[in-house]
């Protein structure tokens, strides 16, 4: 009964927001996959405004934008499979959501600008931003965790999928530069963060590995560099 | 106790104007403290170190960022006032999705108008207009953006009425001709005590921005 339909691909992070969060919920639903470079008419019928995946698709209503799409799926189906995913108390949610507008404005851009740097010198500069970002994730994993395995504590919770979701871009974009970005050394609690998370069993049944994320990632590469210079054609 | 909520914020700024309208339409009491952002006070860098930047609420001396998860916050805090977002999750979803168009879409876009010139310029206006109509066609034939009760998406919106004088007299076009039901929508919502109180002359406005981005 697809009941339940999401529109995207796992390669997608932000699509992967939404199937970690159905997987949490040990909800049933159809994912109805994207061609890269295509949109197919029931994209462009759900999500006019944007024309962009995820969306998910519920009693044939369409939800658009991970962070709204989330939130949705906690609040319809609030006590199944492992629980709530936005903490309980006001404060926290504002905390959660508050780090979710940073990773989506400034750092995830900052990834992307990484893999579009072209020059040592613009890779050097994109390498520092990206570190100064996760340093800043990692202080903030510190004071939200309380010393626990996840950033909603005990159990994960809203940032740690709207983060996690990243867990494997991460690794994927350490290979693709060779630089290691969420070092042990420097920031060793969000590191142990991260493999905690790529192992807990909802985030497994549904996360690419590295190596799939990574062909993506090059395959994206190749699509800026030929936009980059038909642009200035 | 009116001491255990601050609001830092600086008078003309759409995104603080949100915050005080959603406290108003809470009725909660609260401290109003006008920041100066050329000589940043050590309390905003303390409170919001990310970005230094305001609105920040503190409550109970601890601060919660961007307008629009303060305007979440307040709601859920103060929950026995009438709810900003609607019970249904689909609608709230629907808030959220609009609340976040609004603000990817209307700064952003609204300030290429003076920004940009020649083709370029030319281009924000088709774009702004655009997004104009999109919010128009939301609205529609309604009250407010959630139906009967005012509130996420009409909050969302609404500082930027004041707006609209800059972004016509830099744009060259009329909002009421492009978008005559926003217009209406928008003398609605300042018949509300927490809108007008919040709301400044759109021509005092345009004389602020035009010196703060340096546009004739």
């Amino acid at each position: 009964m697809a009941d339940v339909k999401l529109i995207g691909s796992a390669l997608s992070p932000y699509v992967l927001r939404a199937m970690i969060a159905l997987s949490l919920k040990k909800l049933e639903y159809e994912l109805m996959q994207e061609k890269f470079g295509e949109k197919s008419e029931l994209l462009l019928k759900s999500n006019p405004i944007y024309k962009k995946i995820p969306v998910l698709i519920h009693h044939d209503r369409p939800i658009c934008e991970s962070a709204v799409i989330v939130e949705y799926i906690d609040e319809v189906w609030p006590k199944s499979g492992w629980g709530a995913i936005l903490p309980a108390d006001a404060y926290h949610r504002s905390l959660h959501r508050f780090w979710t507008f940073y990773i989506d404005d400034k750092w995830f851009p900052s990834l992307v600008a990484l893999g579009k740097a072209e020059t040592e010198e613009a890779k050097a500069e994109a390498v520092e931003r990206v570190r100064a970002g996760l340093l800043l994730l990692d202080e903030a994993f510190v004071k939200l965790s309380e010393g626990k395995a996840f950033f909603g504590g005990d159990r994960v919770a809203y940032l740690d999928v709207m983060f996690g979701c990243f867990a494997n871009w991460i690794k994927a974009a350490e290979m693709l530069v060779s630089v290691e970005l969420l070092d042990e050394a420097t920031m060793p609690a969000l590191h142990g963060w991260a493999v905690r998370f790529r192992e807990h069993e909802a985030v497994k049944e549904v996360m690419p590995d590295s190596g799939k994320v990574l062909e993506f990632f090059k395959i994206l590469q190749a699509k800026w560099k030929k936009d980059a210079a038909d642009a200035k054609n | 106790m009116a001491e255990a909520v601050v609001l830092l914020d600086l008078w003309v700024s759409p995104f603080g104007q949100r915050c005080r309208i959603a406290l108003a339409e809470k009725g909660v009491a609260y401290e109003y403290q006008e920041q100066d952002l050329d000589n940043k006070s050590p309390l905003l860098l303390q409170a919001n170190p990310v970005h230094k930047k305001i609105p920040v609420l503190i409550h109970d001396g601890k601060p919660v960022c961007e307008s629009l998860i303060i305007v979440q916050y307040i709601d859920e805090v103060w929950s026995d006032g009438a709810p900003l977002l609607p019970a249904d999750p689909y609608a709230r979803a629907q808030a959220r999705f609009w609340g976040d168009f609004i603000d990817k879409k209307i700064y952003e876009y609204g300030t290429r108008l003076w920004k940009l010139k020649g083709e370029a310029h030319q281009e924000a206006k088709k774009e702004f207009i655009e997004i104009l109509k999109v919010l128009e066609a939301e609205l529609g034939d309604k009250k407010y953006f959630g139906g009967d009760a005012f509130g996420y998406v009409d909050i969302a919106l609404v500082p930027f009425c004041a707006w609209f004088y800059t972004f016509e007299t830099c744009g060259g076009f009329s909002v009421e001709a492009e978008a005559p039901k926003l217009v209406a929508w928008g003398k609605r919502c300042l018949e509300r005590e927490s809108v007008s109180k919040a709301f400044y002359d759109p021509v005092k406005v345009y004389e602020v921005l035009k010196q703060a981005y340096g546009f004739e």
